[in-house]
């Protein structure tokens, strides 16, 4: 018994802490509560049981009657279900991001706007509204196309321009060069929006970001962008460990730092350029939802990346709640909702950053 | 190798033999960094550099680190990984890339901790380690690499006397081990009592190198430190020490 013991102690428990079992249980059943709370909750309520027999009804050979009326299907499926699955998706997106972002920039206080997403978008949207909605009107696609190649069309423009700079100082120089790229569209931006003050408005809602006219045209085209972006990320999460011991020692380990970087963040862009387009810009939860399970679970990419995939989704569905019935019938905007929670969070995260490095 | 339009280090030629210990010695900005990065890969050069007879550009980057493991002046240690998970990414040139460490790796790191009798603290946080204790755990990274030669920039700043000799000690003993040491090193005489090797350099050129009693002259380190230092050799090596020239 004693020898045991002995020998047991003798062996260190030598082992990177990545999701364990009932963190990643916990997690998921909390998206999972998340997506029940949003289907449920509305104007018009749903029960759960409703909400199972509904989704049930169509699995062939279980003969479960559903108990819901046309109309109160209608809503479920066609009105919250698509909000729901869109809000999932680009929370997940936005937080699995701003993991990715703060891990390769070795800066924890990047968030997936940093090289110019957001400005890109909200450029490439607002001309979409005011010079082509009247052209194209009655096509739902213009505005998140246009978002999306302007998001694209800025970072590849930021990514130049760090690059210029020189490999050796790649890293400061991006983030710059993002900063520099954000405020020159929002410049272009707000120039175009003074000269057309009438649509000023809709550019204006649009910005605030929001899931109001979400449809499941809209997560058809954001979910294959979100799938892939997720699947090369959560694959790079040991990387983003080596990557944290910055680029010399990354690169004295055996990983091609330029590679490797490149290739998190196309895909933490693509993702976010295919999020905002859908919803346009959600302020925080690229930060909040990283930083939170940084200070709850581990400060490990291998526990940060997966479980902010997580924990973003249901984070922004319940946000969406919030944003919708808090003066019901009338909807705030779910930016709003986001900064105002992020906020204060955002100042906690600042005065204890010095243990989150 | 070069630095924009400036070369560091010019027609360096350097050999280290296996199992030994070469320091680079040299004044400020003679190039003994840019010739360790140069030799961990890190930094472009002319030339070539052989590991173990095999050309390090042809073998690649990751085959290098697996031969080749680099201490840094200033190692990133971020505070919130544990010791355990801190060593265990001294096993990436193992892995493949999007990989994830096996049994192997594990015990590996765990046999690196146990050489530097740090087992015991392996689940705490880097950010709750004693200065000498961080040093141990970094050295344990670069020991889990598995690397024959380890190369290590200025080892020793930034510590006391007691923790230089303390870390020495432990570098010697992973080179008995049958390691191959390369260091830069600022302290002359510190320099002298472990490597058996010297190699100065002054202005990216090797300009004297072999024993401490060869290399550590008086002219030597006034010709190129600016320096009036007395020589004193005796059965315990040789001791460089400053003096004032008025």
């Amino acid at each position: 018994m004693t020898a045991t013991a002995g020998r047991v102690e003798s062996t260190p428990r030598v082992e990177a802490r990545g999701v364990g079992l009932r963190t990643g249980l916990v997690t998921v059943a909390f998206l999972v509560a998340a997506l029940a709370v949003g289907l449920a909750i509305g104007p018009v309520h749903i029960g759960l049981g409703s909400i199972l027999d509904s989704a049930f009804s169509h699995v062939p050979l279980l003969h479960i009657h559903q108990s819901l009326g046309k109309d109160e299907r209608g809503i479920l499926w066609q009105v919250r279900a698509p909000r729901v699955v869109l809000a999932a998706l680009v929370g997940g997106m936005l937080a699995i991001a701003g993991a990715s972002y703060q891990g390769v920039f070795r800066n924890p206080l990047c968030d997936p706007y940093l090289l110019g997403v957001a400005g890109g978008a909200g450029l490439g949207a607002t001309l979409a509204i005011i010079y082509a909605s009247a052209a194209a009107a009655g096509t739902t696609w213009t505005v998140p196309l246009a978002a999306f190649a302007g998001a694209i069309a800025a970072v590849v423009a930021t990514y130049a321009l760090g690059r210029s700079v020189g490999a050796a100082h790649m890293t400061g120089a991006l983030v710059l060069a993002g900063v520099t790229m954000a405020t020159f569209t929002a410049a272009v931006q707000t120039f175009v929006q003074q000269q057309h003050t009438q649509q000023l408005q809709n550019v204006y809602s649009w910005l605030l970001g929001g899931f109001s006219t979400a449809t499941w045209h809209d997560v058809a085209i954001c979910a294959p962008y979100v799938g892939l972006s997720s699947l090369v990320l959560v694959l790079h999460r040991r990387v983003l460990d080596v990557l944290s011991l910055g680029d010399d020692e990354a690169s004295s380990l055996g990983v091609d730092v330029g590679r490797a970087r490149l290739a998190i963040v196309v895909a933490a862009t693509l993702g976010t350029a295919a999020a905002v387009s859908v919803s346009g810009l959600i302020a925080f939860v690229g930060i909040i939802v990283p930083h939170t399970i940084r200070l709850l679970v581990s400060t490990s990419y291998r526990a940060v990346v997966p479980l902010s995939l997580l924990a973003g989704a249901g984070f922004l569905v319940l946000t969406d709640v919030v944003a919708r019935t808090v003066l019901s019938p009338a909807e705030l905007p779910i930016g709003v909702v986001t900064a105002f929670l992020g906020a204060p969070f955002f100042a906690i995260v600042l005065r204890t950053s010095r243990t989150l490095r | 190798m070069r630095f924009g339009p400036v070369a560091a280090v010019r027609g360096l030629s350097l050999r280290a033999e296996a199992g030994g210990w070469t320091a680079l010695i040299g004044p400020n900005g003679a190039g003994k960094t840019s010739a360790l990065r140069a030799l961990a890969g890190l930094a472009a050069y002319e030339g070539e550099v052989l590991v173990d007879g095999r050309d390090a550009r042809r073998l690649g980057r990751r085959a290098v680190a697996r031969l080749v493991a680099f201490v840094p002046q200033k190692p990133e240690t971020p505070a919130a990984l544990t010791v355990a998970e801190y060593v265990l990414l001294g096993r990436t040139p193992h892995i493949s890339y999007l990989g994830g460490e096996g049994r192997r790796d594990r015990e590996a790191a765990a046999r690196a901790l146990r050489r530097l009798e740090i087992e015991s603290f392996a689940a705490r946080p880097l950010g709750s380690l004693s200065g000498g204790e961080l040093q141990r755990a970094v050295l344990a990274r670069a020991l889990a690499q598995e690397a024959p030669v380890l190369l290590l920039d200025e080892p020793t700043t930034a510590l006391d006397l007691g923790r230089q000799q303390l870390v020495l000690e432990l570098i010697d003993a992973l080179r008995q081990d049958g390691l191959t040491v390369v260091t830069t090193m600022h302290d002359l005489t510190l320099a002298g009592q472990y490597a058996e090797r010297l190699v100065l350099l002054d202005e990216g050129a090797v300009v004297a190198e072999g024993t401490a009693a060869e290399v550590l002259s008086a002219p030597n380190v006034a010709a190129h430190y600016g320096a009036n230092v007395r020589i004193v050799e005796d059965g315990a090596g040789v001791f460089v020490l400053p003096l004032r020239s008025r």
